[in-house]
């Protein structure tokens, strides 16, 4: 079982909501991933459509609800939106994302340590969105994150694990949770990262933007499922030199000199 | 009397409440927050809270997001 923070995980696939096509195919979604951990943003009430509100597709159910600071360019942008977020749901909970490049939308290292340290001590539950750098991951950890959420390739991007090299060091090193967080496009690529031995993954764009969207939740369930459970049985040593599976003493070569 | 409210400019008669404010936007305050000169407001308050000639207000609520 996943544990965070103290809360316990049974399901280690954790769901976006953004980009779904409706609230309704985004809570089916949700419920054909049996995920317990969803992201949310914040943003400006567009005052034309004030009924447009998706805790009305979310709200009745238990998930554990992780605000996210999308949109914030600095620690201070990203505490601000923390501050809303709680006062918005009475939750803790945060995935903080500090992006100042909007074209690539990677992390500010240094920006979402400085938050992390602040929102630590405001009594936040932080879920860092960072780099694939092991270092940066044991500081974010030693600064009291709940757990770490290194990228696998940039945010949308269906890209799969490229930083796979890093985060394994990253896995090898934590004290805290590991989730894979950005561009996984793909149950391939989820199940791969639970191989490694991430604790969860966190999936939007491949799930949201799919044909059929429930459908593609519930590959990523299984998926995830799948590569969670081939690390827990341990995962043979890759190798450069062949060995036969079949053995290799007894065989009939030498009884069938007859066929040449 | 003029206020920015999220980022554009709004005429309101002079000592509206944030509760006259929510009621005439038709937005039920419990699924939005209000910031107000960028310090957050508890629901409790919007009653008590008058607003003011060159007053910033932002109303936020939770959107789809990964």
């Amino acid at each position: 079982m996943l544990t965070i923070a103290g809360t316990e995980f049974s399901s280690r696939l954790f769901l976006g909501t953004g980009k779904f096509s409706s609230s309704a195919v985004m809570a089916e979604a949700i419920a054909a991933s049996a995920c317990q951990m969803v992201t949310v943003a914040l943003r400006r009430v567009d005052l034309q459509n004030p009924d447009d509100d998706i805790m009305k597709a979310l709200g009745q159910r238990e998930y554990t609800f992780l605000p996210n600071t999308s949109g914030a360019r600095n620690a201070e942008e990203a505490i601000r939106l923390a501050n809303l977020a709680r006062a918005a749901c009475g939750s803790c909970w945060l995935k903080l994302e500090v992006t100042p490049d909007p074209r690539t939308l990677l992390p500010d290292p240094i920006e979402t340590l400085r938050a992390t340290e602040k929102l630590v001590k405001d009594g936040f539950i932080v879920l860092p969105y960072m780099n694939a750098d092991p270092i940066l991951a044991l500081k974010l950890q030693d600064a009291g994150a709940a757990a770490v959420m290194p990228l696998g390739s940039p945010i949308g991007t269906n890209q799969g694990v490229l930083t796979d090299f890093q985060i394994e060091i990253i896995i090898e090193q934590a004290r805290v949770p590991v989730v894979v967080d950005a561009g996984i496009g793909a149950p391939s690529h989820a199940a791969y990262a639970m191989e490694m031995g991430a604790d969860a993954v966190l999936v939007n764009t491949a799930i949201s933007v799919a044909g059929d969207p429930v459908a593609m939740a519930a590959a990523f369930a299984k998926a995830v499922e799948a590569g969670r459970s081939a690390f827990e049985a341990g995962m043979g040593q890759r190798s450069k030199q062949a060995s036969a599976s079949s053995p290799e003493t007894g065989n009939l070569s030498s009884n069938l000199e007859f066929l040449s | 009397m003029n206020i920015t409210l999220n980022g554009k400019q709004k005429d309101l008669p002079s000592s509206q409440t944030l509760t006259q404010l929510l009621a005439d936007l038709e937005l039920p305050a419990k699924t939005i927050v209000v910031e107000l000169n960028t310090i957050i407001i508890q629901p409790d308050s919007y009653e008590k809270t008058k607003l003011s000639e060159g007053d910033q207000v932002e109303i936020i609520r939770f959107v789809g997001g990964g």
